[in-house]
């Protein structure tokens, strides 16, 4: 498990040492936040659904884990184009332990990321319902960030360049976020919109991390924790299974 | 191996490192490597020619485990590349072609990250990196960004790596391409006093020809897709009717120019100077 160790620790340091990646990485969530959250505010309160930031907030926190796991799972391709990959395909290290190394690296990243979007997020007013429930909502926030790192890590292995990057945010990473009820309650929605929202997974995260910061859950606690848990489990596998066929 | 050349007395009742029987490579209608045999012995330096094309760098992607071949076996220490892929790894270090090195990490933190994956002990590790570091005179430089670097100090320090876990087999793929002539000699001179010392066995391949006659116990010449020649340096002079080594590669690869197609990596890096470096 010392493969897993020193990939998670590379990944931290690159991190760290790069203030670019820090900081682009938490202005798409502010923004959304701060554009929506007080731009739609009053239509929102006006359409009977309360304080629209306080409805937001998981959905931007999401958004933050969301964009640097997906980001730095991807960075599979760097790693390709710079050469450190084949350190690592010729290392006698087990397949499943790179790639878990490199998805939890990733994920602590994408932690971190949206522990900041939450800060900024009570900083422009929002409030956790219940203290208590804060661990729980932490708890989402560490699934979301494993899972979207390991769908990253399965998007690197199969993307030979960065040519196919622009097509990962426009057809994964943005419809993931819009289909994901982090914007919008679900409820009400019309048909076509419901079903894709109810197939998207990132859903039950957003939902999760909702429901343990103002107490209302759309789905329940166990069917969140069951998608998430089980995708996660399937991405890795998956990842590890695609890294050992990885030629170059 | 011829038995009466100097190089097989020497090495006389070495056991071979590498064994490769019958292998063969095909992208679909394309068979890059038809077919190639060849044995390597423990303590030896091998050089790989064939120009660009020829099938040298998908025979040496299916020797360092990267490439699975489409038929035949590649025996490294023993063990079979496909089915025993983790051992066969522990039993080799390699230097790629290009550099294979984390830029955002440091010397000794690049060193740090092989010797954990390879499973060093920690005790032992540090010991190693100091000693390696030294030998390459990359020592006082530990704490420094691989970004820093120059083309030969990051050559330098990929040797270092490759040997931390004391493999009995390096690999070199084109180690002094793009290298001034004073950091060749100066890598080929680590090269040379490893094996004396160390009784490690090397694997290069080159393009420069002096270097492989300078270098190589033992030469194998690959072109479209086969061993066309092997021997001695001295040999292969000899068979193509004298002259140079250079003379002898070209007689017997011809002197037409090879178009090998650029590969992903390539056309990525292409695009990256076309964005100005940046990311």
């Amino acid at each position: 498990m010392n493969a897993v160790f020193i990939l998670w620790l590379r990944q931290l340091k690159r991190y760290f040492r790069s203030r670019s990646r820090m900081i682009g990485g938490l202005g798409q969530p502010i923004l959304f936040l701060l554009a929506l959250g007080f731009g739609l505010g009053p239509t929102f309160a006006r359409a009977g659904h309360g304080d629209y930031v306080q409805f937001l907030a998981p959905g931007v926190v999401t958004m933050g884990i969301l964009s640097m796991a997906v980001f730095s799972g991807v960075e599979i391709i760097w790693d390709r184009q710079f050469g450190f990959l084949k350190e690592t395909l010729v290392a006698p290290a087990p397949r499943l332990e790179i790639v878990l190394g490199r998805t939890l690296g990733s994920a602590t990243i994408a932690l971190i990321q949206g522990s900041i979007v939450f800060l900024v997020c009570l900083v422009v007013g929002f409030r956790p319902v219940d203290p208590l429930l804060l661990p729980l909502a932490l708890l989402f926030m560490v699934l979301i960030a494993i899972m979207c790192a390991a769908l990253g890590a399965v998007i690197g292995t199969v993307l030979q360049d960065m040519q196919g990057f622009q097509l990962i945010m426009s057809f994964i990473t943005m419809p993931l976020f819009f289909f994901s009820s982090a914007l919008f309650p679900v409820p009400d929605l019309p048909q076509a919109l419901w079903i894709a929202v109810r197939l998207n997974p990132l859903t039950y995260g957003v939902d999760g991390l909702r429901g343990a910061l103002s107490g209302a859950f759309a789905f329940s606690v166990a069917t969140d924790f069951e998608v998430l848990g089980g995708l996660t489990v399937i991405l890795l596998a998956l990842g590890a299974h695609l890294f050992a066929k990885i030629e170059v | 191996m011829d038995p009466s050349s100097p190089v097989s007395q020497r090495l006389a009742g070495m056991p071979n490192i590498i064994k490769v029987e019958n292998l063969k490579k095909s992208f679909g209608d394309f068979e890059a490597v038809k077919g190639v045999s060849f044995a390597v012995e423990q303590g030896s330096a091998f050089g790989f020619l064939g120009p660009n094309g020829a099938g040298k760098s998908t025979t040496i992607k299916m020797l360092t485990t990267v490439l699975a071949p489409s038929e035949g076996r590649v025996l490294i220490a023993g063990h079979d590349s496909v089915k025993e892929t983790l051992e066969a790894r522990r039993a080799f270090g390699i230097v790629f072609q290009d550099p294979s090195l984390d830029d955002e990490l440091t010397a000794a933190e690049n060193m740090e990250l092989h010797g954990v994956l390879y499973s060093v002990p920690r005790a032992q590790r540090r010991e190693r990196v100091e000693a390696l570091l030294r030998f390459v005179g990359l020592w006082e430089r530990r704490d420094d960004y691989v970004k820093r670097f120059s083309g030969g100090i990051k050559r330098r320090l990929e040797i270092a790596r490759a040997l931390q876990h004391r493999p009995r087999l390096l690999f070199l793929d084109e180690p002094t391409v793009g290298l001034d002539p004073q950091t060749r000699n100066q890598i080929w001179g680590l090269i040379g006093e490893l094996c004396r010392n160390e009784g490690l066995t090397v694997f290069f391949s080159t393009h420069y020809m002096e270097e492989a006659e300078r270098v190589a116990d033992w030469i194998a010449v690959i072109d479209h897709g086969r061993i066309v020649a092997q021997g001695t340096a001295a040999a292969l002079r000899q068979q193509t009717g004298g002259g140079t080594l250079e003379d002898a590669f070209l007689a017997l690869t011809g002197r037409s120019i090879r178009e090998a197609e650029a590969e992903p990596a390539d056309r990525m890096r292409a695009m990256r100077q076309a964005w100005g470096g940046g990311r």
